[in-house]
């Protein structure tokens, strides 16, 4: 279990306002008082933006000062967030696979704005099951592979033969697939053009 | 078209088409079909004597049908590649006795009868899909007439007509009586903003195509009475507005409000427009010699192909899902698939060209570097657990596992092919499958976590990332309300989704269980959710076997653009949350803990 590879847990809680998206529902003091009392986190904090420069600079510097080995930030998606605070993590020197997110924003003061006190009771069991997870997270390594440099295009239409070019020129491989028997779509079909009423072709 | 055509870096296969697209960011392995063109394309002058001699005659696609062209042809004059193509189904063959007459004319010798379909293997970093749209067919719109009257024609016909190129040089004629109408109308919104006939939505390009096509005709003819029926002038871009200002400005008439119907004169063949003029609420008859119906934008109508090959996803109206609408907008989940044009939704060009160098910069970020790191969520077989019975094998979508059974050699996972559904490690009997960062211990304590306190209240709904995680999401920026008591725990696939974490939930009190995926095809996974499926079911049997009503175990595929399904699924959960008493929840939980007991 990750406890005998790296010893005591000390996790660093970080509950974000973003600006009045959660914070205009749920009441972002409390749920990081709640997570305070919980065991093994170190410390939790609020913050208006998480994500913004001072936000993560904040979970570095306190990585670094009272030594986090677990990082739980109950902002928004992971689906948006979660690779900008995985790079944070790993710049401050911890394996980034030892973060996780709460999702405060989509899942709870967005859908629930009508219900204050239900939002935040909800903050708070979302944000002790982020730190249950956290506990049980391990280290982990990337892989790292070769990418082929070229691109397929599918569609041989304006949109197809400009993205070719693009990226032929800047010296990529590109291999142009068109159904029809040319190249030039419905673009080919035009006369004018707007809005400079130009020729298409 | 032509820089395209010359460009050393640029492969332009035409008359193909991309029949797999297998592996992931970086190394896809594609295979294209090419069809035999029958003449050499590369060899071809395009002086076009071959067509000459061709008795078949057809309808010219590219010129909607207006004009005719030979069963060997040559798309239109400035084709990229610029050479001819025989059409093999219209072709009467080679065959001396029946015809081979284009073979004869050819001196070259361009012409070659025996050449074969192909199958092209590539090896591609990046894909980017500019597959385009389909024009609105307006064949179903009866009130409009286009079928019955020969007056009423289409944005795209007028297009052909009104070009120098085209089958009338650019001249506009009446097709009944072949000169020009004195009179042109234009209906707006055919096929767009309707959610009966065509799509819900505006096709973007159509007002300011009318607006252009008004402008062409107050040039080539000023004496023409030009009007235009319209819900609302969409013409948000940059000079766009100038451009319509122009055409009013040239005498041409904007009337708000579309026609019911329309009517033929049979002498005259003349139209009678019947419309209420939402400006001064009067209905009004308009006499028009020519109706042009300004076309909607369709989804290709092989866009689900192309999804289901390249596990993309489309919004409800058909076009694709970019993986962020504000954010990462020419990106589609699939790591290393781009868009670019109207595959992703109705554009007009300078917004085609613009996403599209968007898609090619972000193709380029990725390849730049010459290296990839891998999310590391792959799965790891535990060798000393494997039993070597080989369902990984089977349930693998990727073909990432490998083991041999008569050797008894375990079970060996190839990383980089792994793509981290977790199929594998829900469906291992022996549990001897670990998935990186989504571990059966790292899952549980999130279950036993969240029904720690007043299970009872708790809908624990397990959510792919790809679908209904993001269906989630939708809901939340579309602030769609439903119940609190909903808990999210979140799984790459609901293909990771064990059986033992179900029954984990119901022994530790909880009401109801959702898991939920994608739908069927849209799978980020190829078709890892089948075994959800097959999983779900099989749990439904025991728990009724068990005596546990299965109601309190549900499946549903909710895609990243339902928001709306998703929020509605929530409310139906609770609705089902509350028709489970204290008694049923602790007899459940009671009955498993003897089950376990028993073991």
């Amino acid at each position: 279990m990750a406890e005998s590879s790296s010893g005591e847990l000390r996790i660093g809680v970080y509950v974000c306002h973003c600006g009045l998206n959660i914070a205009g529902t749920v009441d972002c003091d409390a749920v990081a008082r709640f997570a305070e009392g919980l065991a093994n986190v170190v410390i939790s904090k609020e913050n208006e933006y998480i994500c913004s420069e001072p936000g993560q600079q904040l979970i570095q510097d306190d990585i670094k000062e009272h030594g986090l080995n677990r990082v739980v930030v109950a902002s928004c998606s992971p689906r948006l967030h979660e690779p900008t605070f995985r790079r944070a993590c790993s710049q401050a020197g911890l394996n980034p696979y030892l973060m996780e997110m709460a999702n405060l924003r989509e899942q709870c003061s967005w859908v629930h704005s009508s219900q204050p006190r239900e939002a935040t009771e909800k903050a708070k069991d979302l944000v002790k099951a982020a730190i249950s997870r956290v506990r049980a997270l391990e280290p982990q390594e990337e892989m790292k592979v070769p990418v082929a440099k070229s691109s397929l295009v599918i569609g041989g239409g304006v949109a197809g033969i400009q993205a070719a070019l693009d990226l032929a020129d800047s010296g990529y491989q590109v291999y142009l697939v068109e159904k029809k028997p040319s190249i030039g779509g419905i673009m080919a079909q035009l006369d004018k053009t707007f809005p400079t009423m130009d020729c298409s072709i | 078209m032509m820089d395209v055509g010359r460009h050393p870096r640029v492969k332009v296969l035409t008359l193909s088409e991309v029949t797999s697209v297998k592996g992931y960011v970086g190394n896809f392995d594609v295979t294209v079909h090419k069809k035999a063109r029958l003449v050499d394309e590369n060899e071809c002058t395009a002086c076009g004597i071959c067509t000459e001699d061709c008795p078949v005659v057809m309808p010219d696609e590219f010129n909607m049908g207006l004009s005719s062209r030979k069963a060997i042809y040559i798309p239109f004059p400035q084709a990229v590649p610029s050479a001819y193509v025989i059409n093999p189904e219209e072709c009467l063959g080679s065959d001396p006795i029946i015809c081979g007459k284009c073979m004869k004319a050819c001196e070259k010798g361009c012409i070659d009868f025996d050449m074969k379909d192909r199958e092209i293997e590539l090896k591609v970093g990046t894909v980017i899909v500019a597959t385009g749209m389909d024009v609105y067919d307006p064949q179903e719109m009866d009130e409009y007439g286009y079928t019955r009257y020969e007056n009423v024609i289409t944005s795209m016909e007028f297009e052909r007509l009104i070009n120098a190129g085209g089958p009338t040089k650019g001249e506009i004629i009446r097709f009944t009586d072949r000169r020009a109408p004195r009179s042109i109308a234009f209906i707006q919104c055919v096929g767009s903003r309707s959610s009966k006939k065509g799509g819900p939505y505006c096709s973007n390009i159509c007002c300011m195509n009318t607006v252009k096509d008004t402008l062409m005709l107050k040039e080539h003819y000023p004496e023409m009475d030009v009007k235009v029926f319209y819900i609302d002038i969409m013409a948000f871009g940059k000079g766009f507005e100038d451009l319509f200002r122009r055409s009013k400005g040239e005498g041409v008439r904007y009337i708000r409000g579309l026609p019911g119907q329309i009517r033929e004169d049979p002498d005259t063949k003349n139209l009678v427009l019947t419309v209420e003029n939402t400006a001064t609420n009067e209905l009004e008859k308009h006499d028009a010699e020519m109706v042009v119906l300004s076309l909607g934008v369709k989804p290709r109508e092989d866009a689900k192909g192309t999804q289901e090959m390249l596990t993309l996803q489309t919004t409800s109206d058909g076009f694709y899902l970019e993986a962020h609408p504000k954010l990462q907008p020419v990106d589609s989940a699939t790591k290393g698939i781009f868009f670019a044009g109207c595959a992703e939704s109705p554009k007009d060009i300078k917004d085609s060209v613009t996403q599209a160098s968007a898609s090619s910069a972000r193709a380029m970020r990725l390849m730049n570097s010459g290296e990839i790191t891998i999310e590391a969520i792959t799965a790891i077989v535990n060798e000393k657990k494997c039993k070597v019975c080989g369902i990984c094998v089977k349930v693998c979508p990727y073909n990432a596992i490998t083991l041999d059974k008569d050797n008894k050699i375990p079970a060996h996972v190839n990383e980089a092919a792994c793509s981290g559904c977790g199929t594998c490690a829900a469906e291992c009997p022996t549990d001897a499958i670990t998935m990186r960062h989504f571990t059966d211990i790292q899952i549980e304590s999130q279950i036993d976590s969240i029904l720690e306190e007043d299970p009872a209240d708790k809908i624990l709904t397990f959510a792919c990332n790809w679908c209904s995680y993001a269906g989630a999401d939708f809901a939340g920026v579309s602030r769609l309300q439903y119940p609190p008591q909903v808990r999210l725990i979140r799984t790459m696939c609901s293909g990771r989704v064990d059986k033992k974490f179900i029954w984990r939930a119901f022994e530790k009190g909880a009401p109801v269980v959702l898991v939920s995926g994608c739908h069927f095809g849209d799978c980020h996974y190829i078709d890892a959710n089948h075994w959800t499926q097959k999983r779900i079911e099989k749990i439904w049997k025991r728990m009724k076997k068990l005596g546990i009503r299965k109601e309190r175990l549900q499946l549903e595929w909710i895609s990243a653009a339902e928001g709306v399904r998703f929020s509605g699924v929530m409310k139906k959960m609770a609705e089902l949350k509350a028709t489970v008493t204290s008694e049923e929840i602790e007899d459940t939980r009671r009955l498993l803990e003897k089950q376990k007991r028993g073991k």
